[in-house]
């Protein structure tokens, strides 16, 4: 039935003042691997600029592009309605499994009465994904029979697209403003740091590094490889560095190259956000510590004499 | 104003799942069970709303087996006022679970409903987006903060580079994370007392909401196992490795 179907792909990116999120070419991706007709929405205050990005990665036929504010800061309700008011024209609806995907995707499948599928890692067909459930304890095999099918894409599961001549760019008018929710305020942490979930190296903390001040030794280590800073949800829960930098389950899904997991003893909920990373290290002082099961390599160790020693010993990385 | 609150039977957190032989799917038989954590977190805020004279009734609803009647009394051990369950057998997917809820809704015309943000079962993190659409109302996901003024809630949430804060207008919908409260245990009395409690229950079919799956689950694997790892001495091993070996740095 379904397989027959033409297949035709609506990815609504992020953006914000008009950078495309680093996730959408990854998105794309996904969106490759279901068929050719693929086509990109991007909304908000810089929509035109960010559309100017996005038309030139590869594989995308076409760019819809919004501008208006109140699509701003993941405006679910506004942004849900403008998608399902399009999402006729489609078979497959594709986000990024970020936070801003995860809100609003489920809402515009709500409005198409369609069920939504969640993080999906790999495209078996137009209508057979997997995704992981139970904290990725396993993957499961799942096929929609819906005729739309919405999804959200795990980007960490995808190679980003490379490039190409740019796309057209069509400008989309705006839906009305629901005015269902408003922004009162944003607290964004401007890092000088690679993105946690776009790093090529995470530098990772536990509950062993004791408080938020000690977080300077994994500074010291990211610094010298310049490495984005991740934690695991003990650190958090006793504020030693803020939510944003949680790795797990209910965190951040990272797969840098390296991850290094300091102080870190491994629950089944922190591996679920990094256990795809390609390298893993682990520093524990505690050998039955569980890290060391999907640690490459493993150092039983004081994290307090080792850190400095490392950061002594690594090279210094080139930027 | 009266909460509504959904919780969900999952398999216990710390309860390492199994495949089942014919990869159908995960071998639930005999696991220990338990009310969803995030649900939990979802209920204490309830139960909070009330004690601080917000809430005026707090009610549990669950959809799900007989079974499931065990978090319903756990929800009432812990401050629920009522408790509400739509047995259903077979699992359902969040689009039905929405659709139910929507209907309660409908009948019990909370102000405010709370939902966790995620099963850890199914790792969806989809009704409460769900349900505020089919409302037609607004949403606030990822909550670690939520304060009631008059007929709006301004709610703080947890995003990928942040936080942010927004004001809804009441009716509205929220999913809740693991910052927003530390659930307090039910203490033994009350669990007594909730043993005798009322929970009024019906079938799910009841509300006419079109339960037919959507999506099939064709099997279910274990993740491919990691090559096992080696034991480095000193840091000095561990640099050449790195280097030398994986050529990470
Ligand atoms: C619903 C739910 C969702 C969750 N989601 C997440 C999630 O997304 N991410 C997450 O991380 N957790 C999550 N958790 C929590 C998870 O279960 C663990 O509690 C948490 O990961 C433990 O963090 P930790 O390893 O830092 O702390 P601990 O388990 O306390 O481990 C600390 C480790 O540090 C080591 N250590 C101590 N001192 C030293 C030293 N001087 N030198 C070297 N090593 C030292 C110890 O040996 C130990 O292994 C979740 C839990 C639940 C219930
Ligand atoms: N069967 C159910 N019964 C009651 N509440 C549910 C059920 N399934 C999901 N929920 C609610 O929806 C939240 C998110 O679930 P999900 O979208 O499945 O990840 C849960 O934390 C519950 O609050």
């Amino acid at each position: 039935m379904s397989s027959e179907q033409t297949v035709r792909t609506l990815v609504v990116a992020e953006q914000s003042s008009g950078e495309p999120d680093a996730a959408t070419a990854r998105v794309v991706a996904a969106a490759a691997a279901l068929g050719e007709a693929i086509e990109v929405l991007v909304v908000g205050s810089g929509a035109e600029r960010a559309a100017e990005q996005v038309a030139r990665l590869a594989g995308v036929q076409r760019v819809h592009c919004c501008e208006a504010a109140h699509y701003d800061h993941a405006a679910a309700e506004n942004t849900a309605a403008l998608v399902a008011g399009m999402a006729g024209e489609y078979t497959h609806l594709l986000a990024a499994a970020s936070t801003t995907g995860r809100s609003i995707m489920p809402r515009v499948a709500a409005l198409c009465n369609v069920a939504q599928l969640s993080e999906v890692v790999a495209v078996q067909g137009p209508d057979t994904f997997v995704r992981p459930i139970y904290a990725g304890s396993v993957l499961a095999t799942v096929q929609s029979d819906d005729a739309l099918r919405v999804l959200t894409i795990r980007p960490t599961a995808f190679d980003a697209v490379g490039a190409q001549e740019a796309a057209p760019v069509a400008a989309l008018a705006a839906g009305e403003d629901t005015g269902l929710s408003r922004l009162v305020d944003e607290q964004l942490v401007s890092g000088e740091r690679p993105e946690l979930s776009s790093a090529r190296v995470v530098v990772s903390g536990g509950r062993g590094l004791g408080s938020g001040d000690n977080f300077r030794l994994i500074e010291a280590v990211a610094d010298r490889l310049g490495a984005g800073i991740g934690a695991s949800r003990a650190a958090v829960d006793a504020g030693y560095v803020p939510n944003d930098m949680q790795v797990g389950q209910t965190g951040k899904m990272v797969a840098p190259e390296l991850y290094i997991a300091v102080g870190i003893s491994g629950s089944i909920q922190h591996l679920a956000g990094m256990k795809d990373s390609r390298v893993i290290v682990a520093i524990n002082h505690d050998e039955e510590a569980p890290i060391f099961q999907v640690a490459d390599y493993g150092l039983v160790a004081d994290l307090f004499e080792i850190l400095p020693e490392l950061v002594e010993k690594l090279p210094r990385h080139e930027s | 104003m009266k909460v509504l609150v959904a919780v969900k039977r999952v398999i216990d957190y710390n309860v390492r799942v199994r495949v089942s032989e014919d990869h159908a799917g995960v071998d639930l038989a005999h696991a220990k069970m338990a009310m969803n954590p995030f649900c939990e977190i979802a209920l204490e805020e309830a139960v909070r709303l009330k004690e601080q004279g917000i809430a005026s009734e707090v009610v549990a609803v669950t959809i799900g087996p007989k079974a499931a009647q065990e978090q319903l009394r756990s929800a009432m051990a812990l401050g629920a006022d009522r408790a509400l369950h739509l047995e259903h057998d077979e699992a359902l997917e969040s689009l039905h679970v929405a659709g139910l809820l929507a209907g309660v809704v409908e009948e019990e015309q909370p102000g405010l409903v709370l939902l966790g943000k995620q099963s850890i079962d199914s790792d969806n993190n989809q009704t409460a987006q769900m349900l505020a659409a089919m409302l037609g109302c607004g949403q606030a996901t990822y909550a670690s903060d939520i304060r009631v003024a008059g007929e709006s809630v301004t709610v703080t949430c947890e995003i990928d580079g942040g936080l942010r804060i927004l004001a809804l207008q009441l009716p509205a919908v929220i999913s809740v994370d693991l910052r927003l409260n530390e659930p307090r245990f039910a203490r033994l009395p009350d669990i007594m007392k909730a043993k005798k409690r009322p929970i009024e229950s019906r079938a799910a079919q009841s509300l006419g909401v079109d339960l037919a799956p959507r999506v099939r689950t064709l099997r279910v694997d274990y993740p491919a196992e990691r090559q096992p790892g080696v034991r480095v001495d000193s840091v000095d091993e561990l640099v050449d490795r790195l280097k030398n070996e994986a050529g990470v740095i």
